[in-house]
């Protein structure tokens, strides 16, 4: 059974001068899925996220979300239908205390009481509590993470964009992310751009690959991480 | 830093404010009265660009073209009324409606901060200029010569809404100037700490990812860029009040610059700080006029570098981070926030 996509791009393009970063990306996600997207460096990951939050304009295609065409919508209106995203490097308010930040994206959809009740919820699920009160500009990266990830929760999003959450997180950070990423997503549809594979593991989704701006192949994690093709532009040497 | 809604000592601000408004003309003599009144409107001015620059993160060298509206307005408005009602409000609506029109193409079409600054920059150069060059008689509003650079003398204070011939007085401009300061002061206040206050200063903080949670960063920098020139604009009227006169200097660079000289004074994301630092330094650019002993611009040019170095965060976060430590002492270390 296939549910009703939340999120089609057809035939997606951005170039950069003469370089196309995102090269005819065709790409759907059901409603409540989980996702996994890999690739090597420069496969076009991060430029799809940016094109898909509104940060950059698409050069040609279309984005579909729940069948409306965003794809020259400004990112706040984007933000306002339900996609939130955590871009590649962190983006939080230093200069704001943690519970600050939090309340800020509850404070977008709800009352103070509301928003209130939100911020205290959030911090307590990625265990930030303690540290509400404190700048997060005086924060370790690991929990600056953190405080992006409660921004997104706080938002209550349709669709959650993860770009890299556990880079520059410990070994035990990195399974509670991925934990939490579950449980995120049993409300939610959720795409994970992602490294460590290890970490996919973990997931345990459905992956797609991304190579010189396209979708290479997409499946199941076991049927990607046994695929040779991908091996041989991902993983390469290293995984035999 | 944040801004906090500490009730106490905002309402001690305001009946402070009020006492001294009604209280010092029964006390000082006039010549004096008149002076603080130029210091109470220059501190108006400065918490527009408080506002626009310490809260809002737009560094604006415009602040001194709405003055310069809200001036001209009430000016030209009031020569040809004789009436000082419909020039009052103007001289707050036009300044508004210029910054938003300004605004709206700044804004909207993403400027970055540094082209805002050489944009606003240039704005007030063109004011100037243009303004400075209407000298000729055929250059009037109405009854009104504009006056190019001779300004505009004589121009009638304002009245009692209704009846033009109770016209305010030395005193009265200051009790005025002062109500509105403080009216100006609390009203920022309750603006910073309200809902849009907070999501201004998070656009500062970091304009993306307000936009990514959903917030129109665009129209939250235009309110308050228009809600700056409104308060410019009423510090222009209270300045051609207190002198009966405004002229084109008013729009020129000097101007702008001083402006910015004040909050970096006074401390940038501080209102308080900000009007303190604008009267700290209008009563030294008064004195050294008045007694000669030094270039007035040259010692600003050497206040500013100084504390610059020194004092790079302003008077009133020094002032705090000295007294905190004290003021933890005596309440038995409680740790204020």
């Amino acid at each position: 059974m296939i549910a009703a996509p939340i999120l089609r791009t057809e035939g997606l393009r951005k170039r950069f001068g003469g370089v196309a970063a995102v090269d005819g990306v065709d790409f759907t996600l059901a409603e409540g899925e989980l996702r996994c997207v890999i690739g090597p460096n420069g496969a076009g990951k991060s430029t799809f996220f940016k094109m898909l939050s509104g940060q950059l304009r698409p050069t040609a295609g279309r984005i579909l979300f729940r069948g409306a065409d965003i794809t020259v919508e400004e990112r706040h209106r984007i933000a306002r239908r339900g996609v939130a995203i955590k871009t590649q490097v962190p983006s939080v308010f230093d200069g704001l205390t943690a519970a600050e930040n939090v309340r800020l994206s509850a404070a977008r959809r709800l009352d103070a009481a509301g928003a209130a009740r939100v911020v205290d919820e959030v911090l307590a699920r990625i265990g930030m509590t303690a540290h509400a009160r404190r700048l997060v500009g005086e924060l370790a990266h690991g929990q600056r993470q953190w405080v992006e990830i409660g921004m997104l929760l706080a938002a209550d999003p349709a669709l959650m964009l993860l770009d890299e959450p556990t880079a520059g997180m410990t070994k035990d950070e990195v399974t509670r992310s991925a934990e939490m990423i579950r449980a995120m997503s049993a409300k939610r549809a959720v795409v994970v751009v992602e490294h460590d594979m290890q970490f996919v593991r973990m997931l345990d989704a459905n992956v797609s690959v991304f190579h010189q701006g396209r979708i290479l192949v997409e499946g199941t994690t076991d049927s990607i991480l046994n695929d040779p093709q991908v091996r041989d532009v991902y993983l390469g040497k290293r995984a035999r | 830093m944040r801004p906090g809604w500490n009730a106490a000592g905002l309402i001690a601000a305001g009946i402070g404010g009020l006492a001294l408004a009604f209280g010092l003309p029964h006390l000082v003599e006039v010549f004096v009265l008149v002076e603080l009144t130029s210091y109470v409107v220059v501190a108006i001015l400065a918490l527009s660009l408080a506002l626009v620059w310490g809260y809002a993160g737009i560094l604006s060298f415009g602040q001194s073209v709405f003055f310069g509206i809200g001036g001209y307005a009430y000016a030209l408005g009031v020569l040809n009324t004789g009436e000082s009602t419909l020039p009052v409000v103007l001289g707050m609506v036009l300044p508004m409606i210029f910054a938003a029109v300004l605004g709206y193409f700044m804004f909207y079409a993403r400027v970055s901060d540094i082209y805002l600054g050489v944009i606003t920059l240039c704005v007030s150069l063109i004011a100037y200029n243009l303004v400075n060059s209407m000298s000729g008689t055929e250059y009037r509003i109405g009854a009104a010569p504009i006056g190019g650079h001779n300004g505009i003398p004589g121009v009638p204070p304002i009245n009692v809404p209704g009846d033009a011939a109770r016209a305010l007085g030395f005193e009265d401009v200051f009790t005025l100037s002062m109500i509105v300061l403080v009216l100006v002061y609390l009203g920022l206040r309750a603006l910073l700490a309200s809902r849009f206050g907070r999501v201004v200063v998070s656009i500062r903080e970091n304009e993306l990812r307000a936009e990514l949670l959903g917030y129109d960063a665009r129209l939250c920098k235009l309110i308050v860029f228009v809600i700056g020139a409104g308060i410019a604009g009423i510090a222009g009227v209270l300045f051609v009040n207190w002198g009966s006169f405004i002229g084109p200097s008013v729009f020129s660079i000097m101007f702008s610059a001083q402006i910015i000289i004040w909050i970096m004074v006074g401390g940038l994301g501080t209102l308080a700080g900000a009007a303190a630092g604008a009267g700290l330094i209008q009563w030294l650019t008064t004195w050294l006029g008045v007694s000669m002993v030094a270039d007035p611009n040259i010692v600003l040019g050497v206040i500013f570098i100084v504390l610059v170095v020194l004092v790079p965060k302003g008077l009133q976060p020094m002032l705090l981070e000295r007294l905190a430590p004290l003021a933890r002492r005596r309440n038995g270390n409680s740790g204020a926030p």
